[in-house]
Parts: C-alpha cells; structure tokens; sequence
C-alpha cells in the first residue's frame, strides 16, 4: 500500500502544480494517471502547441511547460503511479481514502484531490454496433504485445502513425500470418518514411493495403471470424480475420470518477469555491474537472484552485496546527 | 439585423432548423456559437481540430477558406466523415458566411 498526504488524481499541470503548493505546507503527493507519462493532455494531445496566456511567459509550447512544472516540483518528491487509472474509492475507519487503480495498486491517503481534467483517455471506437460485445474475442484497441498475433490474420484500421507502424511490425517481424490495413482515404497522414513503408509492403503483396472503406461489421461464432468492409465504390465484402484492431487514438472521458457518489453536474465535478472540496469531505477537484459558476477552463485557473484546495487539505489533517501564509521569496523553497 | 451580426442555420441531429445570430467581432467560430446557443456541441479539445466533437456538414453552398492541414488531419482519423465534413470550431464568424446551413454529425467522435 502506497501512502502519502495528498493522493492526486491526474498529473496534468494543475495536478503537478498542486504538488508544489503542498509542498510548501510540507504536505507529500503521489500522483495517479492513466496515460504513461506526466503531462495531460498537454503531453499527450498538443505537446508542441504554443499557450499565451501563462504568465510571465509571453509563450511556452505545452510540452515545456510541463518540463518546467517537473523541474519546479522536483524538491518535493512528488511520486507517481503512471499507466494505471483511478478505479475505486473507499474511506477507512480513520478517514483516510483508499484509491485503487484498475491494476490494482493501492494508494492510502488522507486527502484526494481530483485534477483529472478531461477524464481518462481511452480508445476511440469507431461505431461499428457489435463492435464491443468482440471485445478481447479477436478485438483489440491497442496492441500490447505482438507475439499475440503469430501466424494470425489481422485487420487493421486507422490512417495515423500507429496504424501504419503496426501494420509494418506484424508484416516485417513474420508475425501475423495476413495484415489488411483498412483506411478511408487512399492518402496517409503518418510519417512520410512509414507512408512509403506501408505503400512498398502493399506493391509487394505483403500488406492487404484496402483504402477508400471502412470497417462496418464484425462477424462470428463467439469470437472474430470475420469484418465487413464498405469500399466507397464497390460496395460491402466480408474478409476473413482473426482479429480486428482499429487505432483511431485516443479520447478523455470522465471515467469511474463519475462513479463515486460526487455531485456531477455536465459532465464535471460540483465544487464549493471557498475550497474547491466537493461534497465528499476530504475529495477535493481543480482543473477542468470541476465546475462552479463563473468556471473557466484555463490552466492559469487550475493553479489557483490547487493552491487554495491545498490550504483546506492542510487544516483538515492537521486541525490543531496554526499555518500562516509564507512567500517563496523571504523563505525559499525547502524540498523533502 | 444589427451591425457585425450574421445569420448561421444550424440543424441539430434530430433535423431541427435553429437560425441562429451570431456576431463577426467577437472572433467567434461555429462551435462556439453552437455552444453560446447552447446547442448539443461538445468542443472538447476547445478548438485546437484535434477531437472532431464539433463535426458538421456544409449544406450550403457558402464559399469557406481551404482547410487546414490539422483540420484534414482530424477528419481523416475521424468517424462518420462524408465529403463535406467540416469542424465547426474551424469555421470564422465573418461576413463572407452569412447565410451558411451546416448539419451537425452524429455523435460519437
């Protein structure tokens, strides 16, 4: 069991910041999220688009910023449980959370502090409608491990990067007995080195390259037997597979969260903005997943809910200790 | 009509014509506008053409700029695009559209 002051839900910035100000109120976080690496959305989606609205930084590219709030939570150690998501809640006889992650890792603190913006990225489905009931049975949204798919026939759909990439690792390691490659445009818009790839494959009879259709049906006796394609011309055809994998990246939804007895008001998580705490004592949400009258979606907001959410967090775990405000600038930043 | 303001025509996924006004000075795009009018539009990545919940079909024969290439890129991994698929929040509130009739797509993007 991990344990720690404030279990943060989210490392996107406002998560990351919040580390700072509890840092500060020598309060320890440890950080939980769904995607692989630090950074959000910010990371994940827009790494290289530029924000204006930081400040005292006329513009900084999304993936820096992250750089820099790492750099500056670095004193206070904060800790993270990365490529797991939130799953479950529970309180404990002496009010402490237990928040354990879809892969069963434990975390015990006394607080939880939501900055789960967006929700946990998952796989967008495309909307095929037997599509989920194939779920593990010869579908699969991402692939974990290609030795899965030894001397399978494997339909893949997508025109993105993993696509193609995929595609050229099932056909060049001899892994997948036939790879198809389905697309809806005859152009791609990967990297131009795996266009080509994928393009000499396909003139050599390697990859089944089937561009302008889409992915409509599944078929099968309890598992993937076969898809139906819909070529934009010649109409629908049925293909034998084994499995069927589309990669069409990935999308934020709010996820288990919802589940945990929060007020949810369109989509995001009531909250009183005299402390951002939401109607479960000692859970508080900052960031884009809350929501208040006169909320605004902006990163520069997260930061202040965060550091005024960290204040409340401090009263309630140390009720009898006085804590008066301290500027970074007369008392420097002491780490851990 | 009031100075700076246009009308768009927006039909939501049940067929329902709303005429909406919307102003050219405020640097407003479709997907806000949709989203001011309160209008089933998600918007979730607030504009960046990096989540197509703001898909639409041009129904008009209004004149838009060329897209662009994030905006080709986004509706080339996205679901139920038809030949004049557009994203909304890459629409430009602006004189030249005055008039313009855009059917929002399913959801599920």
């Amino acid at each position: 069991m991990i344990e720690t002051d404030i279990i943060i839900i989210g490392a996107g910035p406002v998560g990351l910041f919040t580390v700072f100000e509890a840092g500060l109120l020598k309060l320890r976080c440890h950080l939980i999220d769904s995607l692989p690496q630090p950074g959000g959305q910010l990371t994940e989606i827009y790494p290289k688009k530029p924000i204006y609205d930081i400040p005292g930084y006329p513009t900084v590219d999304a993936g820096e910023l992250i750089d820099k709030l790492m750099e500056q939570i670095e004193p206070f150690k904060p800790e993270f449980t990365l490529g797991e998501s939130a799953a479950t809640i529970d309180e404990t006889e002496d009010d402490q959370f237990i928040v354990t992650t879809n892969k069963g890792t434990q975390h015990k603190a006394p607080i939880v502090m939501i900055a789960g913006g967006l929700g946990v990225f998952q796989p967008r489905k495309p909307p095929i409608e037997n599509l989920e009931s194939y779920e593990d049975k010869g579908v699969e949204y991402i692939i974990k491990d290609p030795a899965f798919y030894q001397d399978k026939k494997v339909v893949i759909a997508g025109g993105g990067d993993s696509a193609l990439d995929w595609s050229i690792y099932l056909v060049k390691n001899n892994i997948a007995s036939e790879v198809s490659l389905v697309h809806r445009r005859t152009s791609f818009r990967g990297h131009l080195d795996s266009v080509q790839q994928v393009m000499d494959l396909a003139e050599s009879g390697q990859i089944n390259l089937i561009t302008e259709a889409e992915v409509v049906g599944i078929g099968g006796d309890g598992k993937v037997e076969h898809v139906t394609i819909k070529h934009k011309t010649e109409g629908e055809f049925q293909k034998e597979t084994d499995h069927f994998v589309p990669l069409f990246g990935l999308k934020p939804t709010l996820g288990p969260i919802g589940e945990w007895g929060l007020e949810i008001e369109k989509n995001a998580i009531k909250v009183d903005t005299r402390d951002y705490s939401t109607n479960r004592p000692g859970i508080y949400a900052v960031g884009d997943v809350n929501t208040y009258e006169g909320k605004l979606k902006l990163i520069l907001c997260g930061f202040h809910e965060g550091t005024i959410a960290v204040q409340s967090a401090f009263a309630r775990i140390h009720p009898d200790k006085k804590n008066v405000l301290k500027y970074t600038t007369v008392n420097g930043v002491n780490g851990f | 009509m009031a100075e700076n303001m246009i009308t768009v025509h927006i039909i939501d996924r049940e067929g329902v014509k709303h005429d909406l006004e919307a102003p050219t000075d405020m640097n407003m795009n479709i997907m806000e506008v949709c989203r001011s009018y309160e209008l089933p539009v998600e918007g979730r990545c607030g504009g960046m053409a990096m989540c197509a919940t703001c898909q639409c079909y041009l129904e008009s024969d209004t004149e838009l700029p060329e897209q662009s290439d994030s905006e080709l890129d986004m509706l080339d991994e996205a679901f139920f695009v038809e030949d004049n698929s557009r994203l909304g929040c890459q629409i430009q509130i602006s004189d030249e559209i005055d008039g313009i009739v855009l059917r929002l797509a399913p959801e599920g993007n």
